[in-house]
Order: structure tokens, then sequence, then C-alpha cells
């Protein structure tokens, strides 16, 4: 403040803040209500009552997105604009930009929760939204960044508060992230397949998974973190110098972990170790964090007796150190081993959203009620209850998941002294955790019940209100932050020169990205004498049944290099059997087994009554049926576009095999029908998309990929 | 596989972002002074805070 002491007044824009706030509240109920309900329907496979809009596999990605980008988002955008005004002193950069960024946003989450029910999906996870929509958070998302940059550009504080670096990072990376796992090639409004292949978009996409959670779910959150635990508390941060550091380290080790998705798959180990040693050095900065947090409390700790605000911080801080704990510890290859594709990763992943993300944000919201609409929260005693019940849903979900995933990963790499599995078939192993799947299922609806709670208390406190809600003025020192350097003329300009040098920067990103990876082609880890056939235009037609599906949500493809894997599953999968996957669909989750070499292993007919009632042929399978497969005609019409992309992307299909798509088709389902129609199967069968899908299924682990010493299961 | 050709200078890139950014950020002043910001996000609220003591407990 080294500028002239004069005093102006500065109305900040509140009114955004508030509708941020409301649309926080409005999609959290949407996320933890279907949260709440797949949990259920793992317990109950009924759930999805016969309808194929509510399956597991079409809600998961429902209860992703609307968790992470509408209740999270919502939550980061409100708290981003009450505390970056405060923070700079200033009001946003335009009232305009900031109602587009919210209505737009809205919009995209509407879309979001039409489209992915109905089966519009991409299949990357977080990243399922297709094109059309994936284009439209891209522009919102630079309205803010603009909005955002040119705040700051016109803030009267020079220094910037440790929070800012927080979002800034997040707008940043977030955008080149986003983009860059997108990058796909339509086929129609609603369909698209990636640039990348196999293994080159599990890599691209768990570099974004892992990231999205790091700049989404993490930096933001800190940055909220870093303004309101102080704010709350009336004591200033534990130590600056801590909150810097923190800063630089996390985002710049953070890039690097997303291999430790992929451990033990047919990722390249040098890649694999890179990702898990990165993982395990976030434990530094990860905990200087917390510990910053915590410590900013030091002479402070008897609000946390009376103020939920106070134990809402305290909790959620815990929870982002000890899910930054397990984090590191599930990326150690031998941990992973066991927790992969378990349940042990769902509840870890929750113990951070439920606990930290979750948490944080309703403790931002009870300090921010009073403010925002003058007036008192209506209960503390509520807010605590809320606290408590929440707690204990958080809990309980936490500690079921990770016994249900130690147990069954336990389970799967059971051998006994001949060598052979313990548990060889796979539904004894689910059976073994359907119980605590309820536990996790009550977890999750108590802390529902614990919002319902915070939503009767922040409408009560609104109504006690006696004044229209306002936007706060507040006398400010006028400083000019950059009269020292350049003059008044140009700081408009150039704060515009850095919102345009960090677009500029995204553009010449994505325009190399785009313009590379056509170029490369995957020769380099490809074994030249292992020969892969892509798949049949109808396998095709089945794999995009596969993706639509969500089958991947609960279905591996990838079997890694471990005895136990190549025991119940058959050889490890190779780089070469996915190198024609668009999109890859190794997936993280085993609810169902792998299914990397299913083809050929039961009859067309097996897979036809498994379809229709998974119970006829598994008793105690949790799958729930999938009648409208054999109701719906196969798309025949789109697979020569589809091919077409196909064979531009690089994949060897012959000009009459893509001229002649459809009727190729059309021959291999007229002979899988005519086989399943003999079996009994009603003559109704006949091009409808279980036949696609049947083929698909029996051509997966058929198309080679496997050198002859991969074949003999030599893995180890 | 090749996409490590990508992803790799990608995060090198991001990397070096944020580098570059600490030093120009620690060039521009920035981080002279690691107290007072600390304190000086509290203040804002100090006159508030003295209006609403009476019906904030």
């Amino acid at each position: 403040m080294t500028a002239s002491q004069e005093k102006v007044k500065v109305t900040y824009d509140d009114q955004i803040v508030r509708m941020f706030f409301h649309a926080t509240l409005f999609w959290a109920f949407a996320a933890f209500a279907a949260g709440v309900w797949i949990a259920f329907e793992l317990a109950v496979w009924q759930l999805n009552l016969n309808t194929e809009w509510l399956t597991f596999g079409r809600l998961r990605p429902l209860h992703t997105n609307a968790a992470i980008f509408a209740f999270a988002g919502n939550a980061i955008f409100a708290g981003i604009y009450h505390s970056s005004q405060r923070l700079l002193k200033t009001r946003m950069f335009s009232d305009t930009l900031s109602k587009i960024h919210f209505w737009g946003w809205q919009l995209i989450i509407l879309a979001a929760a039409i489209t992915l029910p109905l089966g519009f999906t991409q299949s990357k996870e977080y990243a399922e939204l297709e094109w059309p929509i994936d284009i439209a958070v891209t522009l919102i998302w630079v309205v803010f960044a603009i909005n955002f940059f040119g705040t700051l550009a016109r803030r009267r504080e020079k220094h910037m508060y440790v929070a800012i670096w927080f979002y800034i990072a997040t707008i940043v990376t977030v955008a080149v992230l986003y983009i860059v796992n997108n990058i796909a090639l339509p086929t129609s409004i609603a369909h698209s397949y990636p640039v990348y292949a196999g293994i080159q978009d599990a890599l691209v996409q768990w570099w974004y998974g892992h990231n999205a959670v790091a700049f989404f779910l993490t930096t933001p959150f800190l940055g909220l973190m870093y303004y309101y635990v102080p704010k709350a508390a009336n004591r200033p941060v534990y130590s600056y110098r801590l909150s810097i550091i923190h800063f630089w380290a996390l985002v710049f080790i953070y890039i690097w972990a997303g291999p430790h998705h992929l451990l033990y798959t047919a990722l390249p180990d040098w890649a694999q170790t890179l990702g898990m040693i990165f993982s395990l050095m976030l434990w530094a900065p990860s905990w200087g964090g917390m510990i910053n947090g915590l410590l900013t409390l030091r002479g402070a700790w008897h609000l946390l007796r009376t103020e939920p605000v106070i134990k809402f911080m305290v909790a959620a801080l815990t929870f982002y150190g000890m899910s930054t704990f397990e984090g590191p510890l599930l990326s150690i290859k031998s941990v992973s081993a066991l927790g992969h594709y378990t349940d042990w990763i769902v509840g870890h992943v929750h113990s951070g959203t439920l606990g930290w993300n979750g948490f944080l944000t309703f403790a931002m919201i009870y300090y921010l009620v009073p403010k925002l609409w003058k007036t008192e929260l209506y209960s503390k005693k509520l807010a605590t209850t809320h606290f408590w019940i929440g707690l204990l849903g958080t809990l309980l979900y936490y500690i079921s998941m990770v016994v249900a995933g130690i147990t069954q990963g336990g389970m799967w790499r059971a051998v006994n002294e001949q060598g052979q599995l313990v548990y060889p078939d796979f539904v004894e192993t689910v059976t073994q955790i359907i119980p605590l799947y309820y536990v996790r299922g009550i977890g999750g609806a108590l802390y529902l019940i614990g919002f319902l709670l915070l939503l009767y208390n922040v409408y009560k406190s609104i109504s006690m209100a006696t004044e229209k809600p306002t936007d706060e003025v507040a006398e400010v020192i006028n400083t000019n932050v950059k009269s020292e350097d350049i003059g008044t003329g140009h700081r408009k300009l150039e704060g515009m020169a850095t919102a345009f040098t960090v677009l500029t920067l995204i553009a010449i990103l994505v325009g190399s990205v785009i313009e590379i990876i056509p170029t490369l082609s995957l020769h380099k880890y490809v074994r030249s004498d292992v020969q892969v056939e892509p798949w049949t235009p109808l396998e095709l037609a089945g794999r995009d049944i596969y993706v639509r599906e969500g089958c991947y949500t609960c279905h591996s493809q990838m079997i890694r290099k471990m005895p136990s894997e190549v025991l119940r599953y058959g050889p490890a999968s190779t780089i070469e059997e996915s190198m024609y996957n668009r999109p890859f669909q190794w997936g993280s989750k085993r609810t169902g087994p792998d299914l990397a070499r299913v083809g050929g292993k039961y009859p067309d007919t097996w897979h036809y009554r498994h379809m229709i009632n998974p119970r006829e042929i598994v008793k105690d399978s949790i799958m729930p049926n999938y009648p409208w497969l054999a109701q719906e005609k196969i798309d025949y019409y789109s697979l020569r576009k589809k091919l077409s992309i196909m064979k531009y992307l690089g994949v060897p299909y012959d000009d009459d095999t893509v001229a002649n798509a459809d009727l190729v088709a059309g021959r291999q389902a007229q002979e899988i029908a005519d086989g399943l129609i003999e079996f009994g199967a009603p003559e109704e069968v006949r091009n409808k998309e279980i036949i696609a899908l049947i083929a698909y299924l029996q051509a997966l682990g058929q198309k080679g990929g496997l050198s002859k010493e991969d074949k003999e299961g030599d893995s180890e | 596989m090749n996409i490590l050709v990508i992803v790799i200078p990608l995060a090198v890139i991001i990397g070096l972002l944020f580098v570059t950014g600490f030093i120009w950020a620690a060039k521009k002043g920035q981080f002279d002074d690691l107290v007072s910001p600390a304190h000086r996000i509290l203040l804002d609220d100090l006159k508030e805070n003295k209006n609403k003591k009476g019906n904030k407990k």
C-alpha cells in the first residue's frame, strides 16, 4: 500500500455468489441422491426399475459428474467469486461474464443430466460428456478465466494472497487437461471417437482423471481453505511461508502422478514407476497443507466445541490429510496390486469427496449464509447434528468400502498349495461383500439426511433475514497496483494481456496436440511379430453399445501382470490388444469379472440368456437385466461413417469393408441370430442390439495381440 | 504408446509454467512479505465484527 491512501467505496457482487450458492445446494442434492441410489443398486440389483436409463452403468457417470462438476464446481465458483473480490478489493471484472458463466454452467449440467442417462458417453471417467458439451464447457471455462484474470488486473491489493494462487492454478490447468483429454472426432452430434487409442487413451485419460482430482477437487478447495479457515477462526494462517511452499510444491508434483492408476497394466514399467514416485512425493506438500490449515486454529481450539463451521473445517482438513496419506500409499505398486479394481479405491475417493470437499463446502455454506443474507444461522444445534450425522455417514461409507475392498482383493488373489484359485467363481467374492454394500448405502443415506438438515437450516436462516439481500459495500484504499511500474493507463491493458497470454498458451497447446497426435504411430512399443485384427463392423457396433451401457463401470478389460490374475483370466493383457480401441475400456473397478478374454469362453446362447437375466446363469449375480438390448434395433446406418473415421484414425480397414460396413455387419448378425434361434431364442432377436453386443463379447481376446510366449502364460 | 511423447513434455511444460510463474511472482515481490498478507485478509471484517459482536453470540 505504497500508493495514495485515498479511499474508495467498492460494491462487491454478492448476487452472483448467492446464485452459485443456490446452485450448489440444488446440485448437491442431485449428486448425493444419485449416489445413494446407485450405492443401493449394487446391493439390490432390481433398483434400476427395469429401465435402461437408471442402470448403474449409466447413473454412475451421472453421479460422478454431478458430484464433481455440479456440486463441487458450483461450490468452488461461489467461494471464488466471494473471496476473490474481497482478497483483490474490487468487484468482479464483468457482471455480464459472471452471469454467462453461471447460466452456461447450469445449462451444461442440465445437458449432462439428460444425456448421460440416455447413454451418450465417451466412457472416459469424469470426461464422459460428448463433444458438443465439451465445447460448451471449454467456452464457459474461458469466460470464467477472462472474468477472473480481468478481476486480477483491476485489483487494489498488490500482494496476491495464497488463495488466489490456488485459483489461478485451477483455472489454467483444468483448461489444459480438459481440452487435451477430450480431443475426439465426431461421428454424429451425439457420438465421437477419441483420437487416442488403447494405451494412449488410457494414459491421457488418467493423466486427466488424476489431475481432475488434483485441480478440480484439491487446488480450488485449498484456496477456499486458505481463505475461509482463517476467516472463520479469525486468526491468520499458521504459516504464510508454508502456504507458499505448499502451493508451488503441490502444483508442480501433482501433474505427474496419473500413471499410478495404471500399475501392473500394459503401460511400460518406467511410466508406472514415474507415476508411483511422484505420488509418493505428494505426501509432503499435502501434509504441509493439512498441518498449516489445522494449526491455523492454534489458540482458537475452543471454537471447535461450539462452532459447527470450525467442526466441519477441522474434519475436512483431517479427511484431506487421511486421503492424501492413503493416495500415495495406494500408489505403491504392491499396495495397488491388492487395492486396484476393488471398493477400497471407491472408499478412498469418498473419504476425499465426502470428507474433504463436502465438509469444507458445508463449512463455507454455514459461514456464508449469515453474511450473504445479513442474517444469523437459524440453529447451530441443527448444524452440529448435521456434522455428526455426516461424519457417521462418511465413516460408515469409508470403513465398509475399505473392508469390502481388502476382503475382495484378498479373495481374488487367494491361491492354494496346488496353485489353484481358492475362489474360482467370481460371484463368491461378490456375495461376500454384499452386506458391506448395504452398510455403504446406509452411510451415504446418512450423509444425505445430514445435508437435508443443512437445507432446512439455510432455508430458515434466509427467511429470518429482515432486509433484502444486497451487495456488500466496502471502503478500501484505492491502491493502484501497477502505478509503480507503468502508470494508470496501462493497468487495464496489461491485465487483459495476462488473460490474453493464458488463452494464447492454451490455444498453442491445443493446436500442437491436435497437430502432432495423428502424425504419431504406435509402432515403437508394438511388437512387429504380433498381429491384431480390427473389430468387424458388427463387433464395433456392439462395442459402442458396451460403451453406451457403461459396462466399464463394473467390468475391466485389463488383465494385470500378476499370477492370480493370469490364473483367473488368462495371459496378461498386452499393448497390442487394445491398439485399435477407441475409447479404451480398461475400466477401473471390478464389480463383475474382467472381460478382456471372455470371448469364446461361453456359447452365444449363454450370453443371450445372461443379458436377458443374469441370474438364470449365475444364481447370485448382481448385474441388472438388459432386456431392452433384445428389443432395440442395431444402428447399421451409422457404421459406414464410424468405420471411415476409424480408418482415418489409422485402423487398417480395407475400403470394401468401410463402404459396405452395414452389409458386412448384417451378414454377421444373421449368422449369430440363426444360431440363437436354433437354441430357442425368439425370431424377433434378429438385428437387435443384443446380437451386436454378443459379437463384440465373443471377439474379446480373440483378435490376436499375443505373442507365442504371452500365450504360454509366461507373464511373471 | 507414443502419447508419452505428448504427455510427458506437456507435464514438463505445465511444470515449467509453474516454475516460471513462481520466479515471476517472486521477482514481482509477491513473497517479500510473509507476515502481513496473512493478517490483512482478516482486517476487512474488523469493523463489521465490532458492529455485529452484540448479536453474534
